[in-house]
């Protein structure tokens, strides 16, 4: 008689070691995994899962972008379309000087900011492409190309021409989740450019950012920029967050400020990862070491 | 029955084992008890019994040693697999085979188990060979003995019921 006409054969474990030595095997390396840590800080067990997944979206994102590239670079405006690349990365490499020069611009004023000039103008940056987004909407991240290969670690800045879109926090080897700054656990320092007041940008979830801990002595109208300070040791001084939407009184201490992001992440396509670590980062790392 | 005594030789396995780790041969074990005795589960039971003693005793293991908890346990159930394999593949009941089984399991143990740390970046082993060697033998020189007494003794007990029967008649 076969196994299979035995029902009690079937589920006899004794008869099927092969697939139970793999199967506490799995377990074994699971519960292992969980409980390492990799050399980024980042457990084993969520790094393999994020390097395996991020694979399987580049082939996806390469398929897809190769058929995009065909059907619109090559069939239809091939020489208009790479001219259009070119003019693409020129224009946002002029709005990336732009805001640097703005903000370099704004801290020469005082006399403190003149030594964190140095900081800036030394700002060293890779460019990366977004290769997936995030699996849930609970979560708003993106994964990039790039990764610990590209000295890529976590806590780095990532930047977009029109401003800050966020941080990494879980990088593989060849690539890296971004979490974006309108997810709910994305915060970042934050000052309005016009009356240097500061606060906390911090996302809610959806397509917008609220600026908290704003006193409300302070002057802020609809239309000020809103810049990140740098307190926060993640992201450099002076890029672009949003524009104030709306301003209200909440009747306590502070203001009820909405800031609509300057970049519009359901758009964004490629960023550029800040490498040059902040002094807060450096600082951490050093203590580390 | 039988996974009841599988589990007590385990844990008066352990209890042994905890009162035997100081005598340790250059940060190695002399005797790993409880290795001894998931290859002689593996070796009477089959594999199916050898990988889930190696994985209950080297848990249990792991969970006692404060270490990370898997390692031991993926090194047990797969020296408990392997050698169930072996011992139904093979004959295995002859002193020899038994030593050669209970050294080569002791080795690949301490393979995986080493290797695991090392390759995770855990902990480092500065030339562990010596050390290993010498679990190996004590462990086969256990395992013999083990598999002699468990085979000889109800033997032993049969005569003498039966010589005392004799000399009451």
């Amino acid at each position: 008689m076969r196994r299979w006409d035995n029902p009690v054969a079937v589920i006899d474990l004794r008869q099927r070691a092969g697939y139970l030595f793999i199967a506490v095997m799995v377990v074994h390396v699971i519960l292992i995994s969980a409980q390492v840590t990799s050399k980024s800080g980042v457990p084993v067990l969520e790094s393999v899962t994020f390097g395996i997944f991020s694979e399987i979206q580049r082939v996806m994102s390469t398929g897809v972008s190769g058929v995009r590239r065909v059907w619109t670079g090559y069939i239809g405006l091939r020489h208009l379309k790479q001219e259009n690349d070119a003019l693409k990365r020129e224009l946002a490499a002029a709005q990336i000087a732009a805001q640097e020069q703005q903000a370099l611009a704004s801290r020469a004023r005082g006399l403190e900011k003149l030594l964190e000039l140095r900081d800036r103008t030394s700002l060293r940056t890779t460019a990366a492409e977004i290769i997936g987004m995030a699996a849930t909407q609970d979560f708003r991240t993106v994964t990039i190309d790039k990764g610990t290969r590209d000295g890529l670690r976590p806590d780095m800045a990532v930047i977009a021409p029109a401003g800050v879109v966020g941080r990494i926090v879980v990088p593989s080897v060849r690539s890296a989740k971004v979490q974006l700054l309108v997810d709910r656990n994305a915060a970042a320092g934050a000052i309005v450019e016009r009356s240097r007041a500061q606060g906390v940008a911090v996302g809610v979830g959806g397509d917008r950012l609220e600026m908290d801990y704003v006193s409300e002595v302070y002057d802020i109208v609809v239309g000020d920029i809103v810049v990140t300070s740098g307190i926060d040791g993640i992201y450099p001084k002076g890029f672009v967050i949003g524009r104030v939407e709306s301003v209200e009184r909440s009747g306590g201490a502070y203001k009820r400020i909405v800031v609509r992001p300057a970049v519009d992440f359901n758009a964004v396509e490629e960023v550029l990862v800040v490498v040059t670590p902040t002094p807060a980062r450096e600082a951490s790392g050093g203590a580390s070491e | 029955m039988r996974t009841a005594g599988v589990v007590l030789a385990v844990a008066a396995a352990l209890a042994l084992q905890t009162t035997l780790a100081r005598f340790v041969v250059r940060g190695t074990v002399a005797v790993d008890l409880v290795l001894v005795v998931v290859v002689f589960v593996a070796l009477t039971s089959g594999p199916a019994a050898g990988l889930l003693a190696g994985a209950f005793a080297g848990l249990v293991q792991d969970a006692l040693s404060s270490s990370i908890v898997g390692i031991g346990g993926l090194a047990k159930t797969l020296v408990g697999f392997l050698a169930g394999v072996i011992g139904t593949q093979f004959i295995v009941v002859h002193t020899l085979p038994r030593f050669v089984v209970f050294f080569c399991a002791t080795a690949l143990h301490a393979v995986v188990f080493m290797g695991l740390y090392m390759l995770l970046d855990l902990r480092q082993f500065s030339a562990p060979y010596a050390g290993v060697a010498g679990q190996a033998v004590g462990n086969a020189l256990v395992g013999v003995i083990a598999f002699q007494v468990v085979e000889l003794l109800p033997g032993a007990m049969e005569r003498r019921r039966a010589q005392r029967g004799g000399i009451r008649r």
